[in-house]
């Protein structure tokens, strides 16, 4: 049952060959069995699920359709749940029940998704191992004593265990692409605009953006159609048509133009990856595509660029975790100020204090200017990169981490290594274009993602150029055994 | 040395409360006096994943101001987050506008005591949302947080340091003050806090081009207190100047209670407020199109008024700008005005209505008589039905018990004697019992004379009690009398 992608499932709901009940219930016992040792849910709603299910049979019985119809699903708990605790992994939050739903939820529930549980994260989103949740990491499945990668680690490493056929994720500088490549399943980050933030925990708001991680382009396909579209509410949200994603997949790729950053193949990049990547390109080509070299000069750029914005629009971000309306509040407090000072010693971890502390000195009187005007520059200039390689080519490919994922605790210690880890991923965010990571093979063991990257609210396209590809290779289908 | 050395600089920052029916930024209502919280939502109490989404109205307003004053529109204007913790300040930032205002440089015509006009730079306004309310009362030791006035809209009104006296200070805040609600953007009440001010006062030497060190107050609530704060703040820094002390840069306290100024801890002064772009709002842009059809739209202003009301009606610069200072002032003129005698319905308004007003601590918009009525006053005034002295009763009545000016006129006998027969009775009457004085008045000279009839018209009067014809018991008076001699 847990090998099915959403695509089969939901034919099969169709078809009347299963009931979501039975369907719902057989991915909470998987849930029940394994994922004590993955870590990958904080929060199981089975009671709820069941009842949803219940629902969408009902419904089904009715003569309803739909792809998403009866299909059990796992949220980041970053996306609000109205009456479901919604903990974005941090302590502050921990007791945090949110009387709404954020637009990604609402748009999937009136899909008829069954919500099975809340997944584990990265505190706030902020980090690219799972290791900064204050639920403790999530593990992947691939090898239980390996990261899944963050901050969706928790929805990736799900997926790729089978507790669910998809996931949402949220993407602010790799989140999504990042652990779907270290779990061997397909992500995608849509434009920036394309899905709502309402409802969605804020880390950096020019950069977040919520997304599907399933087993294949044509679930991200199913998923992304419910998730996408103009929301009033969010006022960043872009107020244009969503594109049929489903139509497009067989296109033919006779002709596409692929770009290869030569600044993705450089230095630092794993050589496993490198040949990996190199196979992946290789079938691109025998698919008719033609690969050219292209430059984005200012790639280097991206990490300091990215980690000065990320850092300053979290720290105001979080200046609503005061102690004072909902969330953690600190004992006693004597005072306002050691309110304010111990609840949030207390309740934040030490990557988001480390990220608060820098964004606020980002921002601060007389660094302003060499910091966030200087990285807001820059990433006009990333920005124009890539509008000028999209001049001369259809889609940029690349690896979309330099390593395949490693072991718990190993770069604990190394911030800056951590932060690197997200090299190819961060200047899309900065940019606000789509990009995907694919499946392309495995290196010891190890999955590996190809990074597919595309003009803004291109996504039918990508959609269409990674099922292509995962039509002639079969890594999309590898699953661990638990 | 003192006032003739010094001179007193002033700038003032008004924050306009602008009278949209929801806030800046969600969709609670921003009714005055709700039970606390109860107009706050998920969006107001900064609750995890809420998103900010800009109220037309408050943009529209904010154009409307600026067309007003003859500013620059910002045609591309943008929001900031302002940041500093407190707990009625819930996500941690006021979102503001720095850098992009959507008003920019305007001025505004003020008038003085002396009916001289003085033209006042405006630096620039731009739109921002309020905060909440910390309530440090009944709650033992503790502090309520009321969420209710968080987000409602602002205006923020930075004038140029132009004003050089409480006095011109007074002016322009109530020049503002009338050209928010001409406008109808604000209901202009300061009781209620929806006009707050923050003055920024300094002194240096007449002469000097330099400005001194300026102190500034906050949060003065009515045009009294601006002109009580200006004054005692100016005495305070010209005694320490004088003394060879320096003034420090710092936010002061008016306390009207002690009619001091105080300074506030510094602590809460010296913040960074990190400004930056709102990443939840996209820049406003503002196309000459929606600006070209406010403009047509707006009504007649307060100035343009005042000018229209010396030339249509020949008023005298003083009472024009008084009829003109508040809209509901100024239809109500105009209202009393066409029943055709202006100077009347100016005086009338200005002396009796808005002296009343101000006796019974009423505003405009509570004022008890219809202009309809006053008009009606009036017109019996001119045409000899009642005297000028009962007229002012009628008011009384009317203002007091209301009514209609016939009724209380028919009812109360106060119609004018104009019969002549009676009149003549009358005046045979006093000119009998007064032999003494019609002695004087026959020996007096033309000069005199005219003096002299006043104790004849009195007599009658107060025998008619009040209701004698004046112009006609002169008349038969001075031919009565002309013929005894």
């Amino acid at each position: 049952m847990s090998a099915h992608t959403l695509a089969a499932l939901s034919q099969r709901l169709g078809s009347g060959d299963v009931s979501s009940v039975e369907i719902t219930r057989d991915y909470l016992a998987r849930i029940e069995a394994h994922d004590p040792a993955l870590n990958t849910v904080i929060t199981v709603t089975a009671e709820q699920a069941l009842a949803d299910a219940e629902a969408a049979d009902a419904r089904r019985a009715a003569g309803e359709a739909g792809p998403l119809l009866g299909i059990p699903l796992l949220h980041k708990d970053i996306f609000c749940t109205a009456g479901i605790r919604t903990s974005c992994g941090s302590k502050m939050l921990d007791n945090f029940v949110p009387p709404y739903d954020a637009t990604v939820v609402t748009r999937l529930k009136a899909a008829g998704a069954v919500m099975l549980g809340k997944t584990n994260l990265d505190e706030f989103a902020m980090g690219s191992s799972n290791e900064n949740s204050f639920y403790g990491p999530a593990r992947n499945p691939w090898d239980p004593e390996r990261v899944p990668g963050g901050s969706s680690g928790g929805s990736a490493a799900a997926v790729a265990a089978g507790f669910a056929p998809a996931a949402t994720g949220t993407d602010t500088g790799g989140s999504i692409r990042q652990p779907a490549a270290l779990c061997g399943i397909t992500g995608l980050k849509p434009t920036y605009g394309r899905v709502s933030r309402l409802g969605m925990v804020a880390f950096a708001s020019s950069l977040d953006q919520g997304g599907p991680l399933a087993g294949s382009a044509e679930d991200c396909a199913l998923l992304l159609q419910a998730m996408a579209g103009f929301d009033p509410a969010d006022s960043t949200s872009a107020e244009r048509e969503v594109d049929d994603y489903s139509s497009g997949l067989e296109g033919d790729l006779a002709g596409l133009k692929i770009g290869l950053p030569k600044e993705y193949f450089g230095d630092g990049l794993d050589a496993g990856i490198d040949s990996t990547v190199r196979a992946a390109l290789a079938e691109y080509e025998a698919l008719g595509a033609e690969l050219i070299e292209i430059s984005l000069p200012h790639t280097h750029l991206a990490v300091p660029a990215y980690y000065v914005i990320a850092p300053a629009e979290a720290s105001t971000n979080l200046s609503r975790y005061d102690g004072v309306r909902y969330g953690y509040r600190c004992e006693d407090p004597e005072n306002l100020y050691d309110l304010y000072t111990r609840t949030r010693e207390e309740a934040f971890g030490a990557e988001v204090k480390r990220r608060i502390l820098v964004g606020t000195y980002a921002l601060s009187a007389g660094y302003y200017d060499a910091y966030y005007r200087k990285a807001q520059q820059i990433r006009r200039l990333i920005q124009q990169d890539f509008l000028a390689a999209f001049e001369s080519v259809d889609v940029i490919m690349g690896p979309t981490t330099p390593h395949p994922a490693w072991v718990l605790g190993d770069k604990a210690n190394d911030p800056v290594a951590m932060y690197l880890e997200d090299i190819y991923t961060l200047s899309v965010n900065l940019a606000g274009l789509p990009g995907m990571s694919v499946p392309a093979g495995f290196v010891d063991g190890l999955p590996v993602g190809l990074q597919l990257i595309g003009p803004h609210f291109d996504e039918a396209r990508l959609l269409n150029i990674a099922h292509r590809y995962q039509q002639v290779t079969d890594w999309h289908t590898r699953r661990p055994a638990l | 040395m003192s006032d003739a050395y010094w001179e007193t600089v002033i700038g003032l920052e008004v924050h306009v409360q602008l009278a949209t029916e929801s806030k800046i930024f969600s969709g609670s209502a921003t009714t005055f006096g709700a039970s606390p919280n109860s107009q706050a939502s998920a969006v107001d109490l900064a609750m995890p994943g809420m998103l900010p989404v800009l109220n037309e109205k408050a943009v529209r307003y904010a154009v409307m101001f600026g067309l007003a004053i003859d500013a620059d529109i910002g045609h591309r204007s943008v929001f900031d987050r302002k940041n500093y913790f407190y707990p009625d300040l819930p996500k941690g930032y006021q979102i503001s506008q720095f850098d992009h205002p959507i008003v920019g440089r305007g001025h505004v015509q003020i008038q003085l005591g002396d009916g001289s006009t003085r033209e006042i730079g405006v630096t620039r306004a731009h739109l921002e949302e309020d905060a909440g309310k910390s309530l440090h009362e009944d709650f033992h030791g503790m502090s309520g947080i009321d969420l209710n006035r968080a987000g409602t809209p602002l205006l923020e009104i930075v004038s140029e340091p132009e004003m050089r006296s409480a006095e011109e200070a007074v002016a322009y805040l109530k020049t503002i003050h009338s050209i928010v609600t001409y406008l109808g953007i604000s209901d202009g009440n300061m009781a209620e806090g929806s006009m707050r001010c923050d003055v920024n006062i300094s002194l240096r030497p007449r002469g000097e081009s330099e400005f001194g060190t300026r102190t500034e107050i906050k949060n003065v609530n009515s045009f009294r207190f601006v002109e009580k704060a200006i004054q005692v703040e100016t005495e305070r820094q010209m005694d320490i100047l004088e003394d060879g002390g320096s003034i420090v840069q710092e936010t002061r306290l008016y306390d009207s209670d002690r009619n001091e100024t105080r300074s506030m801890r510094s602590k809460e002064v010296a913040n960074d407020y990190r400004y930056f772009p709102e990443p939840d709002l996209l820049p406003v842009e503002i196309e000459d199109s929606y600006v070209a059809v406010l403009r047509e739209s707006l009504p007649e202003l307060p100035a343009a008024k005042r000018e229209r009301f010396e030339s249509q009606y020949g008023l005298g610069s003083y009472d024009a700008g008084v009829l003109s200072g508040e809209r509901v002032i100024a239809d109500y003129f105009e209202a009393v005005a066409a029943s055709g005698d202006a100077k009347a319905a100016a005086n009338w308004v200005q002396v009796e209505v808005l002296g009343a007003l101000n006796n019974s601590d009423l505003s405009m918009s509570d004022c008890p008589l219809p202009a309809t009525e006053l008009a009606a006053l009036i017109g019996r005034i001119n045409d000899n039905t009642i005297s000028g002295k009962i007229a002012k009763q009628v008011f009384e009545i009317l203002w007091n018990e209301g009514g209609s000016v016939d009724a209380i006129i028919d009812s109360r006998g106060f119609k004018q004697v104009s019969d002549s027969g009676a009149l003549e009775a009358m005046v045979d009457e006093v000119i009998a019992a007064s032999p003494e004085q019609v002695q004087q008045y026959l020996a007096a000279d033309e000069g005199k004379r005219k003096k002299l009839v006043g104790f004849f018209v009195g007599q009658i009067m107060k025998a008619s009690k009040g209701q004698a014809n004046p112009k006609l018991v002169n008349e038969i008076l001075a031919a009565k009398l002309d013929a005894a001699s």
